[in-house]
């Protein structure tokens, strides 16, 4: 269904990387992008860096704060959650883990999706149509089911939810890469190629995946932020990774129960969540401009 | 068009069987079983339970013995509500879901549709920023915030729509509203892409040359062509739309199926599991045919290979 | 585009069922949140408080229960106890009837019990009456004769009940819905399908009119019920929600009139916000750490005492739980009928010398500071039992430097853990069904199996058990069991943490709403203002 974004636009193989280079230029120039950009490098520096430099770990109980009276304070920013622990650092912490399981799915689901589709655009024929078909079968799977099982199986492993995610979503990039093949593969440069002695292996490597690109990096902004939220819903049902970990899913999910008498349990994880989910967003549209910039 | 609609089903059937043997034997990989529950029972009676279940049975026997069922249209005794069977549990809740699913679909095309052509109508200026970043909201807070946050708001504290429950119309309007939230950020982009694009096509320049009224040019000429991403992403919504109903269903106390899928899974209630699974599947291969024959509809383009 | 269709027809499917939903105007209706959806009325079938509340209105056995959950006379308007306590005869009332006005008589009752006790129903509480002599027998299927279940009718209105041995609990047990009488010929003639709306017949003080899977259960008064003229409330719905959250909110909302768990976190605002609508009360619980004896170091005693003794109670009970849960030094909750549980005083001693303790009893064991003990602390999905681990964990750390890993499961993956032993340290809880300290101690008892779950099996132990089993004094019954627990407080196979308390959410419209240690609440005895 997604075919219809496959249109031939791309300009020819070696054009590849001057394409990025003005693809950049133009991103450069979008204010809003650019904007989404710098947040999410200060979100994820903060993430990364908070809680190497923070006075506090993320499983240190502060006794007098564990319970009912642990607003936000001169000490402890963002407050303390019910068993005493220093919410900033959790957050921020969670913040590695939420953005961790974004990327790494969102990888897991590139280099499956897009080997995948590359090789059945490319191969064509009866290997094509079986592939497809198996895309198919797999898009009738109710895949939330299937993690929830894969998740209670092998315990709250955080790899394999990696794992598990992207195994999910990778099936969109087979279909877009699939489609983007199919077109580019009729195109007068692979002819050449071929006749020149190139393998298919290298055909793929050199031509298709190149060229495939654009499209497969505006479906990997919108693939992140996804991931994320299935992260977060899989937190809500219980099924996030294990104490003393967090991610910003767990802690939305127990902040959402107290959002009337413990607010700053709710706001803090959230206001991060929606503002990496919002600069995700707004990232993708940016990059989408960048590369075909016909469309606006 | 209809030898690849028949094609299409004939293919389901296999994918279908696949389906259920794929759930059927995870189910039964995974630990812990429907009679391990807060409460242990003694060995002779769990012993009993099991026998009366025929779980006792090896499992390739469990599996025909469920095979069998379903050729017959018997999804079998639920484990864990003994009083109706799945099938019966099915009956009751899947209307339910589907009124809630079907409306909040319907719901996020007419707002999302809406804002994206405002958005595109106003490109690249403050209207187009403000519908855009309105609609990015429901991309931006997961529904389980979004669902107690309207209850608390609109039902406990402006006592304006009930909070939970079932029956009423009123009742229907916040499951409704949360459900649609995230696919209606996604509609408005796909809409807005959709029109921008068309309205920049030649043959609008020209009827606007011809002094036809903006919105009349939007209407005649350009919404149609428009539509095309929008049916496309109808499937995968829908998907999306079935995920979102364990939450929703769970935080209003909608008595729909969507629950039954997770609580299903988590009690080991085999049979139910099943059930569930073999009923989305089915919707989905059957949804996502009719969107592929309705986007060949709209767009000749597509060929059915 | 099939969608237009669909929403016509949600909004048509949606007015008539308000229309059908909408009571009579004046008739008083009680709107009673449940915790969970019923996975059964049939009473043979279930196992759960949110079924109880259901079923205790539907049905009522031999005995029935006052506003205080006391036992009273219910079918069984009178009975007499053989002197060795082993044979209790019942007279059953003359208008005993069920609710289609047949009577109720000995034989349902007789019917009752095999049919729970038949290995073919899979009844998952049939043990609750073994009690009964032969029935333990019949239930495991080593005798298939029922008349080996020794109960008999000696006429339509006489019954007499031989059990395997004194109980004094037995006329509580038969409160309880598995020894609700089922109505034979209903039964016999509907098969599985009899609890459904329309084939059901009961004989409490309620029958059912609808049951709507997940959204609605709804009674009405039965008129041939012996105590109709007095039951003030005419209609019952009862509406599952799991969300606790929303429950509040849906109380708060007007939505309904009573919730039988409100969310522990929210107690502070409970408080100081609807102070006359929420009520706490001791209930017959206890939470605590089971741990596995059988894998080293934790068949060393002084390490599982150790464990307990650094545990801060009083911080779990206010600061994380905070609804007034009492710090637990005993496995038996105090308040339990003819019984004084036996404290270990240790676990409430202040903390400088319960830690000093706890540290020394773990070095002898060859662990300190730079030899950690580590081990996984296994919890299943819960705010609450999250919460506690980590705090205990945390307890466990700064006072002994133990390492502990926490391992999140689910309700199913943790208990299979706990029956197959596969745990070192792990959360479970224990619920009486009946109010005696047997229904407590059992547990521990070398042939409880899967339900003791570290499988402590003490010699000692189980020989005060059984004597108790054969003691018809009250007293020396209760002395028995006292020194039974004071074995299980010095091996502490358990760790006890605290004890339950209940936590209902009451309109103050209600009355005759009595707080109690069993939390039953029967609607017979409510009304609305």
């Amino acid at each position: 269904m997604t075919e219809a974004d496959a249109r031939p636009a791309l300009p020819a193989a070696p054009a590849g990387r001057s394409l990025l280079a003005t693809a950049w230029r133009r991103l450069a120039r979008n204010r809003a992008a650019v904007a989404a950009l710098g947040t999410l490098a200060v979100i994820a520096t903060a993430c990364v860096v908070g809680p190497l430099v923070s006075p506090y770990r993320i499983d240190q109980v502060f006794w007098d704060r564990i319970g009912f009276d642990n607003a936000p304070s001169a000490a402890h920013w963002f407050g303390n959650d019910p068993n005493g622990r220093d919410l900033m650092v959790r957050v921020l912490f969670g913040g590695q883990i939420s953005l961790m399981v974004g990327l790494t799915a969102t990888l897991v689901a590139l280099v499956i999706g897009v080997g995948y589709g590359a090789t059945a655009g490319f191969l064509g024929g009866r290997v094509d149509s079986v592939m497809m078909r198996t895309v198919d079968i797999l898009y009738s799977l109710p895949f939330t089911f299937f993690v929830i099982l894969l998740m209670v199986y092998f315990g709250r492993n955080i790899i394999l939810i990696f794992v598990a995610i992207g195994a999910v979503e990778w099936l969109d990039m087979a279909r877009i890469v699939r489609g983007q093949t199919l077109s580019i593969k009729r195109r007068d440069f692979i002819e050449a190629a071929r006749a020149a002695g190139a393998t298919t292996g290298a055909i793929i490597r050199r031509h298709v995946i190149p060229n495939s690109l654009g499209p497969v990096i505006v479906y990997m902004t919108l693939t992140v932020p996804r991931v994320i939220l299935l992260e977060s819903f899989l937190s809500f049902l219980g099924l996030g990774v294990q104490e003393p970990m967090t991610s910003w899913g767990g802690l939305i999910a127990e902040g959402a129960r107290e959002m009337e008498t413990a607010p700053w349990l709710l706001v803090w994880p959230a206001a991060f969540l929606s503002t990496t989910l919002f600069a995700l967003n707004f990232l993708g549209d940016g990059i989408r401009d960048a590369l075909d910039p016909r469309d606006r | 068009m209809i030898g690849y609609a028949v094609r299409r089903l004939i293919v389901a059937i296999p994918t279908l069987l696949i389906i259920i043997a794929l759930a059927f034997f995870m189910m039964r990989i995974a630990p812990g079983g429907p009679f391990d529950q807060e409460r242990s029972l003694p060995a002779q009676i769990e012993q009993n339970l099991r026998a009366a279940y025929h779980l006792d049975e090896p499992v390739w026997q469990q599996f025909g013995r469920y095979l069998g069922g379903l050729l017959r249209g018997d999804f079998g005794p639920s484990f864990k509500y003994r009083d109706f069977s799945v099938t019966e549990l099915i009956a009751a809740g899947f209307p339910v879901s589907l009124q809630i699913g079907a409306a909040a679909i319907l719901f996020a095309v007419l707002v999302g549709g809406g804002l994206g052509a405002l958005a595109a109508v106003h490109q690249n200026r403050t209207p187009d920023h403000a519908a855009m970043a309105v609609a990015t909201v429901g991309l931006a807070l997961p529904n389980f915030v979004v669902a107690p946050l309207l209850t608390l708001c609109l039902g406990v504290y402006l006592d304006l729509l009930p909070v939970g429950g079932w029956g009423s119309p009123a009742q229907a309007v916040l499951p409704i509203a949360t459900l649609a939230l995230p696919q209606i950020a996604t509609i408005a982009r796909l809409a807005r892409a959709g029109l921008v694009e068309v309205l920049r096509a030649d043959y609008i320049r020209t009827a606007r040359a011809k002094g036809l009224p903006g919105w009349r040019v939007l209407a005649r000429h350009a919404l149609y062509p428009a539509v095309v991403p929008v049916v496309s992403y109808l499937g995968p919504a829908i998907a999306a739309v079935i995920t979102g109903s364990v939450v929703v269903e769970t935080i209003f106390g909608i008595p729909g199926v969507g629950r039954y899928f997770v609580q299903g899974a988590l009690n080991r209630d085999y049979t139910l599991v099943m059930g569930v699974v073999v009923l989305y599947a089915g919707l989905i291969i059957a949804l996502n045919l009719v969107v592929d024959l309705v986007y060949g509809w709209l767009d000749p383009r597509v060929r059915y290979d | 585009m099939p969608h237009l269709p669909c929403h016509a027809r949600l909004v048509a499917a949606v007015t008539v069922t308000v229309m059908l939903a909408l009571p009579a105007a004046a008739e008083p209706v009680l709107r009673r949140g449940n915790d969970g959806e019923a996975e059964s009325l049939d009473p043979h079938k279930v196992a759960g408080a949110w079924e109880d509340r259901i079923i205790g209105d539907l049905f009522e056995g031999l005995l029935a229960d006052d506003p205080a959950a006391r036992p009273i006379p219910g079918q069984a308007s009178s009975w007499t106890v053989s002197d060795d306590g082993l044979v209790y005869t019942f007279t059953l009332r003359p208008d005993a009837r069920w609710s289609d006005g047949r009577p109720v008589t000995a034989g349902d009752f007789v019917y009752a019990f095999r049919r729970l006790l038949a290995p073919a129903t899979a009844a998952k509480y049939a043990s609750l009456l073994f009690t009964i002599a032969g029935a333990e027998a019949f239930n495991s299927g080593t005798v298939t004769d029922p008349e080996a279940v020794a109960a008999r009718a000696r006429g339509p209105r006489t019954l007499e009940v031989r059990l395997a041995h004194p109980a004094p609990y037995f006329l509580d047990q038969l409160t309880h819905m598995t020894a609700y009488p089922v109505p034979r010929h209903v039964v016999d003639a509907h098969g599985d399908d009899w609890t459904k709306p329309g084939n059901i017949v009961t004989n409490g003080p309620y029958r059912l009119v609808d049951w709507q899977p997940q959204r609605a259960v709804t009674l009405t008064r039965n008129d041939a019920h012996y105590a109709a003229a007095e039951v003030a409330i005419a209609t019952v719905v009862y509406l599952p929600i799991e969300d606790r959250t929303e429950a509040l909110k849906r109380f708060r909302a007007d939505e309904i009139d009573t919730y039988p768990q409100f969310p522990a976190r929210q107690y502070r605002w409970l408080r100081a916000n609807l102070p006359d609508e929420t009520r706490v009360a001791p209930y017959l619980g206890i939470y605590y750490y089971p741990i596995n004896i059988h894998r080293p170091p934790f068949d060393r005693r002084e390490v599982r005492r150790a464990l307990a003794l650094a545990i801060d109670r009083e911080i779990i009970t206010e600061r994380i739980t905070g609804v007034g849960e009492v710090p637990a030094t005993s496995f038996v909750p105090p308040g339990t009928l003819n019984y004084r549980p036996a404290f270990e005083p240790a676990l409430g001693w202040p903390a400088e010398r319960r830690l000093a303790k706890a540290r020394r009893l773990l070095a002898a064991a060859g662990y300190g500071p730079e030899t950690p003990l580590r081990f996984v602390l296994r919890y299943n999905t819960s705010e609450n039992h999250r919460q506690v681990a980590i705090a205990i964990a945390a307890m466990w750390k700064q006072a002994l430097g133990v390492e502990v890993e926490l391992f999140n499961s689910e309700v199913t993956v943790h208990y299979n853990a706990l029956q197959h032993q596969d745990f070192e340290v792990a959360r479970a809880a224990w619920i009486a069904d009946y109010n005696d300290a047997q229904n407590f101690l059992f547990l521990a008892e070398s042939s409880s199996g899967k339900l003791n779950y570290p499988r402590y099996a003490n010699p000692d132990y189980d020989r005060l058990m059984d004597q108790a089993a054969l003691t018809q004094d009250p007293a020396a019954r209760g002395e028995l069991l006292h020194q039974a627990e004071a074995i299980l407080m010095h091996d502490m196979p358990y760790i006890p943490i605290y004890y339950y308390v209940s936590r209902n959410l009451v309109s103050t419209r209600i009355k005759g709403w009595v707080d109690n240690i069993e939390d039953r609440h029967r609607s017979r005895w409510l009304s609305l203002e």
